[in-house]
C-alpha cells in the first residue's frame, strides 16, 4: 500500500509544483528555482524508495477506478524500465533547474517557465508511468501541449511561435494517430490494461488489424522522436529557451517516441513489417541527421540534428528488437540524454557569454573559458563515440547489433555499412564542434567579451559531465544494475548474456568504430573550408526540406482552401443562411412524412363550435396582418401581434391549460412593452423603398411567400394528424396520479415545474438571468443613431411643460393600481402550487406594477421614491433556488428533492409550504429582476440620450442598478 | 374544433417564417413572435384538446387520467414561452444595438448591394 501510494504522489507531485509555481511572484527567481528542484529531489527520493520492488523485475501498480464501465481506470505502474527512465527525467530536470536559475534573465516572467516546466515534466511522468494505454496517450498530448507552450515562451519573437506551431501541429497529429493506434491495440488485446496489453503480443501480432495499429502507433511515435520525415519540427523548437531545449531533446519528449516504441517492441515487434518500417525509418534518421548536422553552422542547429540523427540510432536498435538491441537501446537513450544535455548546456552558455551561436564567427574560446571548453570537448566527444566516454560503449553495441544477422534483405545487408557511414559524420561534426569554437584563433568581433559563466551555472554541465565519464570508465560498475533492472522490466526474466566492459577484444564493433573514428576525421580535415563556406545545411540539397512540405500543405490546409470553401458556400447575410435552415427543415419534414396520407383522418367528423371559429379567423388575420405590416406600419405590427397572442392566449383557456393562458398573458404584455420601447430607436420609414417594387425584389417574395405557405400548410397537416389520432398511455398520466401523493400540489403542471422537473425550471430561470444580463451589458456601451438622438418630434411640438401633465389621469390611476398589482402577485404566488399561478406569473405580474410606475411618470420622479435593485433581486433569486436545491443534500436526497406539507398562516389559511414554494420564490425573484433588468435598460436609453443632448461632450454612462 | 386550431397554428407559423425571411430586424423580431405563438400552440396540442378538464386534482384519494388535460405539454410549453420572451428581449436589444451600431435596420447590418 505504502510503494502504491508513493506512485500515486510520485506521477501527481509536478502537476501539483506547477500550481503552487504559477502563483509565485514574478520576480521570486529562487524560490521558483528551490521549489522545482524540490520536487524533482522528492521524485528522485520517492523513486529511490521504490527502487527495491522494481529491482527483480517487479512493478508496482496501483489504480483508481474512474470510469470502470469503459475500462477506464486511472492506473499507474512503474517497473524497472519506467524507472530508469524516471531518474533520467527527474535528474535532468534538477539539472536542467539550476541551470535555468543563472540562463534566465530577470526580465523574463519565471513563474510561467517554472509552471510550465513542472507541468511538462508530470506529463512526461505520466507518459512513463501510464499503466492504461489510453491514459498514456492523454499524458503524450499533454507533453505535446506544454511542449508547445514551452517551446513558444519567448512569444515577442515570431520563430519561438512558428516553431511552437509547428511543433505541436506534428506531435499533436501523431499523438492523435497514436490515440487511434492505441485503440485497434486495446481492442486486439481485449483490455487498455498496459499489463494485459503487454501479455497479448501474440493475439495481436496475429491479428487482421495488426498492420493499421502498427502504422497508426509508428505515426504517432515517429513524430514525437522527429524520425524522418518528420523531423524537422525538431530543428525548429530550438528557438525555445536553452534549458527547454536541454530537457526536451535529451530525456523527455523526444525520448517519449522511443520508449514507447522500447516498451512495445515485445508486443508489437518481431514482424517484418516492424523491423523494415522502424530500423528503415531509423538508419535513414541516423544517416540524414548526422549528414545535415555537419553542414548547420548554428551550435544548436548542429544539436538539433545529431539529436535527430541519435534517435534514429535508438529507433533503429528498437526495430531490430532482439534481446542485445533492446539492451543497447535503452543504454544509449540514457547516454545520448546525458550527453545531449550537457552539449545543449554548454551551447547556451556559449551563447550568453558571447551573444552568438554562429559557428562561424565562434573561435578559440578554450582561451577564454577553458573550464567550460573542456566539459564540452568530453561531453562532444562522447557524443562523438571517443573510447571511456560513455557514447562509446553504446555506440559500439548498436555496431555490434547492426553486424548481426537478422532477417538477409537487403536493408539488413546495408546496415554495418550505413552505421559507420553515420558514425563517420558523427565524428565529423563532433570534431567540427569542438573545433570551430574552442580552437584556432579568437573570435574578433563577438556581441559580448566572452568568458567563464558563474560557477553554479557550469555546476549541472559538470555533473553530466562527470556522468559521462564514470559510466564510460566504470559501465559495470555504474550503470550496470540498472541497465540490468530496466532490461528486466521490458524483456521480462530472460535477459541476453551481455557485458558491459570497455575492452572486448578485437572484433567488427571495434573496427567499425576505428573506421568511423579515422574516416570522420579524415571528412572533416577535408571538408572543414568547403562547409564554412557553404549555406545553412546541406549544400545542394538545403532547398529541399521537409520543412517546405508541411508549410506548402499549411498554408493550403489552414488558409487557401478554407477560403475558397467559404467563399464558395459561405455567405455573411442573414437571410440565405435561415432560408437554406428553414428549407431543410421543410424538406426534411416532407421526406419523413411522403406516403403517410393514410395517418390523415377523416374530415367529416369535425365538431365545430363558431365561437371558436370567429376566435381563430381573427387570430388567422391578426397574424397575416402582422406579417403584411411589420415593414411601414410597426405600431400597426405590434397590436396586430398582440392581437394573435391573445387569442392563443385564448385558447390556452378554453383547452384546459390555465396556468398557460395567465402566463401567456402576462408574458404577452411585457413583451409589448419591450417593442414599444424599441420602436423608438429604429428608422423612420415612410415613404416606400424603391427597390421594393422592381422584380428582383418581387421574385424573392414570392420564392419566399411558396416556402412560408409550404411551411404553413405541413405544420397544419401535422398538427391536425396527431391531434385527431387516439392518445395512448403517455407519460403525463404519471404527473396526474403522482402529483399530490410525491409533490403535495394539486395543480400538476406547477408540481411539474417547481418539483419533477425543477431541474430544467432551473436551467430556464438561469437562461432568464443571463439574458437578462446580457440586455443590460448590450444596452451599456450602446450609441444611438445620430437622428435618434435628438428630441422626438411628437415632444418637441407639445412644447416642454407638456411632460408635467402627461397623460395626468391615466397616470393617477397608474399609481394607485401598484398596490392592487402587488397584492395580485403575492396572490398568484401563494395558489400556484394548487391552483394557476405560481412564481413565474407573481413575478411578470410585480414587473408590470412596477413597469406601470415608469409608465405613469418619468423615470426620475420613481427612482427617487422607489429604489429597484434588479440585479440584487435576480442574484438572490438564483440563490434562493440553488439554495432550497442544495437543502436536499443535508437529508441525503438528490439536489432539488422536495419535502411538502400544509402551513397555518394567519388571516391567509392554509397554505402549501412545500420546499418547492422556496424554490418557487426563487424563480419569482429572478424573473422579476430579470424582466425589470430588460425594461429599465431600454427604458433609460431615452434619458441616456437626452443628457448626451445636454453635454457637448459625450462621456460614457452608467446604466442603471 | 382540431381542423380550425391546426389550420390557426399553420397561419401563425406561415407568417412567422414569411416575416423571418424579411430583411428587416423588426419584421424578424415580429416574425419570431408569430413563429413562437404557432409553435407553442402545437406543441401544446400534442397533448390532445380537451375543455373544462384543467389538471387541478382533488386533494388525495385515486385519480383517473383520463378525466383530466395532459399536464406534461403544459408543462412543456410555460418553458417554451418563458425562453421565447426571453428571446425576444434579447433580439430586440441587439436589434437597438445594430441600429445603432451600423445606421440601418438591415438584418446584415448593410443595405442590399444589387449587381
Amino acid at each position: 500500500m505504502f510503494e502504491e501510494n508513493l506512485l500515486l504522489i510520485l506521477a501527481l507531485l509536478p502537476f501539483g509544483g506547477a500550481i503552487v509555481a504559477a502563483t509565485l511572484p514574478a520576480n521570486a527567481r529562487n524560490a521558483e528555482a528551490w521549489l522545482s528542484g524540490a520536487v524533482m529531489v522528492t521524485g528522485l527520493v520517492m523513486l529511490a524508495a521504490l527502487y527495491p520492488q522494481v529491482e527483480d523485475g517487479g512493478r508496482v501498480l496501483s489504480r483508481i477506478d474512474w470510469v470502470p464501465s469503459l475500462g477506464l481506470n486511472l492506473t499507474f505502474r512503474i517497473d524497472g524500465f519506467a524507472w530508469l527512465f524516471m531518474v533520467l527525467v527527474q535528474g535532468i530536470g534538477l539539472m536542467v533547474v539550476l541551470y535555468a536559475r543563472y540562463y534566465m534573465s530577470p526580465n523574463d516572467p519565471v513563474p510561467r517557465f517554472y509552471a510550465f516546466l513542472l507541468a511538462f515534466n508530470g506529463a512526461m511522468s505520466g507518459i512513463l508511468l501510464s499503466g492504461n494505454i489510453i491514459m498514456l496517450v492523454v499524458f503524450w498530448e499533454l507533453t505535446s501541449i506544454f511542449s508547445f507552450l514551452l517551446i513558444g515562451y519567448w512569444h515577442h519573437t515570431a520563430a519561438a511561435r512558428e516553431g511552437a506551431r509547428m511543433a505541436l501541429t506534428v506531435t499533436g497529429l501523431g499523438g492523435l494517430c497514436l490515440l487511434g493506434g492505441m485503440l485497434i491495440i486495446g481492442h486486439m488485446a481485449g483490455s487498455y490494461e498496459l499489463e494485459r496489453v503487454l501479455a497479448a503480443g501474440d493475439v495481436i501480432r496475429a491479428h487482421p488489424l495488426y498492420l493499421p495499429a502498427l502504422a497508426l502507433f509508428l505515426l504517432g511515435a515517429f513524430t514525437k522522436s522527429a524520425q524522418f520525415p518528420f523531423h524537422f519540427w525538431l530543428p525548429n523548437a530550438m528557438a525555445a529557451p536553452t534549458p527547454v531545449s536541454a530537457y526536451l531533446h535529451s530525456a523527455t519528449m523526444v525520448k517519449a517516441g522511443v520508449f514507447l516504441l522500447v516498451r512495445f517492441s515485445p508486443v508489437m515487434g518481431g514482424t517484418d513489417a516492424w523491423f523494415l518500417a522502424v530500423v528503415g525509418t531509423g538508419m535513414a534518421t541516423l544517416v540524414l541527421g548526422a549528414v545535415v548536422a555537419l553542414f548547420r553552422h548554428d551550435l544548436k542547429g548542429l544539436l538539433a540534428y545529431s539529436t535527430i540523427s541519435h534517435l534514429g540510432l535508438i529507433t533503429a536498435l528498437a526495430g531490430m528488437g532482439s534481446p542485445l538491441a533492446i539492451v543497447a537501446a535503452i543504454f544509449h537513450i540514457v547516454n545520448h540524454a546525458v550527453f545531449k544535455a550537457s552539449l545543449f548546456m554548454a551551447a547556451g552558455i556559449i551563447d550568453h557569454e558571447t551573444g552568438t551561436r554562429d559557428m562561424r564567427r565562434l573561435g578559440g574560446l578554450m582561451r577564454a573559458m577553458p573550464l567550460t571548453g573542456t566539459l564540452a570537448i568530453i561531453a562532444a566527444a562522447a557524443m562523438a563515440g571517443v573510447p571511456l566516454l560513455n557514447g562509446f560503449l553504446s555506440k559500439e553495441m548498436f555496431f555490434a547489433e547492426a553486424a548481426e544477422w537478422h532477417n538477409g534483405t537487403v536493408l539488413d545487408d546495408a546496415l554495418p555499412w550505413l552505421a559507420t557511414l553515420a558514425g563517420a559524420f558523427s565524428v565529423a561534426y563532433s570534431l567540427r564542434f569542438i573545433v570551430s569554437v574552442f580552437f584556432g584563433p579568437m573570435a574578433a568581433d563577438l556581441p559580448k567579451e566572452p568568458h567563464e559563466p558563474p560557477a553554479w551555472m557550469r555546476r549541472p554541465v559538470e555533473v553530466l559531465v562527470l556522468a559521462c565519464l564514470s559510466v564510460g570508465i566504470l559501465p559495470a560498475l555504474t550503470l550496470g544494475p540498472w541497465l540490468e533492472t530496466a532490461v528486466r522490466g521490458v524483456l521480462g526474466s530472460d535477459l541476453p548474456y551481455y557485458s558491459l566492459a570497455i575492452w572486448h577484444g578485437v572484433n567488427t564493433a571495434l573496427i567499425m568504430s576505428i573506421v568511423a573514428l579515422v574516416a570522420g576525421s579524415l571528412l572533416f580535415v577535408a571538408l572543414a573550408a568547403f562547409i564554412r563556406s557553404g549555406p545553412e545545411g546541406l549544400p545542394l540539397l538545403h532547398r529541399l526540406r521537409a520543412q517546405k512540405v508541411y508549410d506548402w500543405l499549411m498554408l493550403r490546409l489552414a488558409w487557401k482552401w478554407p477560403s475558397i470553401a467559404h467563399s464558395l458556400i459561405g455567405t455573411e447575410k442573414l437571410q440565405p443562411q435561415l432560408r437554406i435552415l428553414i428549407f431543410l427543415a421543410l424538406a426534411g419534414g416532407a421526406l419523413t412524412l411522403w406516403g403517410g396520407s393514410h395517418l390523415l383522418p377523416d374530415l367529416s367528423q369535425q365538431s365545430i363550435d363558431p365561437v371558436f371559429v370567429l376566435l381563430w379567423l381573427v387570430g388567422g388575420v391578426a397574424a397575416i396582418g402582422a406579417a403584411q405590416q411589420a415593414k411601414y406600419h410597426r405600431l400597426a405590427a405590434i397590436i396586430l401581434m398582440s392581437v394573435a397572442g391573445l387569442v392563443s392566449c385564448v385558447t390556452f383557456a378554453w383547452l384546459s391549460a390555465p396556468d398557460l393562458a395567465v402566463t401567456q398573458l402576462l408574458v404577452e404584455i411585457v413583451t409589448t412593452v419591450l417593442l414599444l420601447l424599441g420602436l423608438r430607436w429604429l428608422p423612420r420609414r415612410r415613404e416606400e423603398i424603391a427597390e421594393d417594387k422592381l422584380l428582383p425584389a418581387r421574385l424573392r417574395r414570392v420564392r419566399d411567400f411558396i416556402i412560408a405557405l409550404g411551411c404553413g400548410l405541413g405544420i397544419a397537416v401535422i398538427a391536425f394528424a396527431i391531434m385527431t389520432a387516439p392518445q395512448g398511455v403517455n407519460v403525463g398520466d404519471w404527473f396526474l396520479r403522482n402529483a399530490y401523493a410525491e409533490g403535495g400540489g394539486t395543480n400538476v403542471v406547477n408540481v411539474i415545474l417547481v418539483d419533477f422537473r425543477a431541474f430544467d425550471t432551473f436551467g430556464e430561470i438561469t437562461v432568464l438571468a443571463i439574458v437578462g444580463l446580457t440586455v443590460f451589458a448590450l444596452l451599456r456601451r450602446f450609441r444611438p443613431a445620430a437622428e435618434m438622438a435628438e428630441i422626438p418630434e411628437q415632444r418637441a411640438r407639445q412644447g416642454d411643460n407638456s411632460l408635467e401633465n402627461y397623460l395626468f389621469v391615466p397616470s393617477i390611476i397608474m399609481q394607485w393600481m401598484f398596490a392592487p398589482i402587488v397584492a395580485l402577485s403575492a396572490y398568484l404566488f401563494f395558489r400556484g402550487h394548487d391552483l394557476p399561478g405560481g412564481g413565474f406569473a407573481a413575478g411578470i405580474t410585480l414587473a408590470i406594477g412596477l413597469l406601470l410606475q415608469y409608465l405613469a411618470a418619468n423615470v426620475r420622479w420613481v427612482e427617487m421614491r422607489l429604489t429597484i435593485l434588479p440585479i440584487r433581486w435576480m442574484g438572490i433569486g438564483l440563490l434562493v433556488c440553488v439554495g432550497t436545491g442544495a437543502g436536499s443534500w443535508l437529508f441525503g436526497y438528490p439536489f432539488l428533492t422536495a419535502h411538502a406539507r400544509y402551513v397555518e398562516v394567519p388571516f391567509i389559511g392554509e397554505v402549501p409550504a412545500a420546499t418547492a414554494l422556496l424554490f418557487d420564490a426563487g424563480v419569482f425573484g429572478l424573473v422579476v429582476g430579470a424582466t425589470v433588468l430588460m425594461l429599465i435598460a431600454i427604458a433609460h436609453q431615452s434619458l441616456r440620450s437626452e443628457r448626451l443632448r445636454t453635454q457637448d461632450e459625450p462621456e460614457p454612462e452608467k446604466g442603471v442598478a | 374544433m382540431e381542423l380550425v386550431l391546426s389550420l390557426g397554428i399553420g397561419v401563425f407559423v406561415g407568417s412567422g417564417i414569411w416575416l423571418v425571411l424579411r430583411p428587416r430586424t423588426f419584421q424578424v423580431i415580429v416574425g419570431l413572435c408569430l413563429l413562437a405563438y404557432g409553435i407553442n400552440l402545437f406543441i401544446f396540442s400534442m397533448g390532445r384538446l380537451r375543455t373544462g378538464a384543467a389538471p387541478i386534482m382533488p386533494k388525495g384519494g385515486f385519480v383517473n387520467p383520463d378525466v383530466y388535460a395532459d399536464p406534461l405539454s403544459q408543462a412543456l410549453v410555460l418553458t417554451a414561452i418563458v425562453i421565447s420572451f426571453a428571446t425576444t428581449a434579447l433580439f430586440l436589444v441587439v436589434m437597438i444595438a445594430s441600429r445603432g451600431l451600423t445606421g440601418t435596420d438591415h438584418v446584415d447590418g448593410k443595405e442590399r448591394e444589387d449587381p
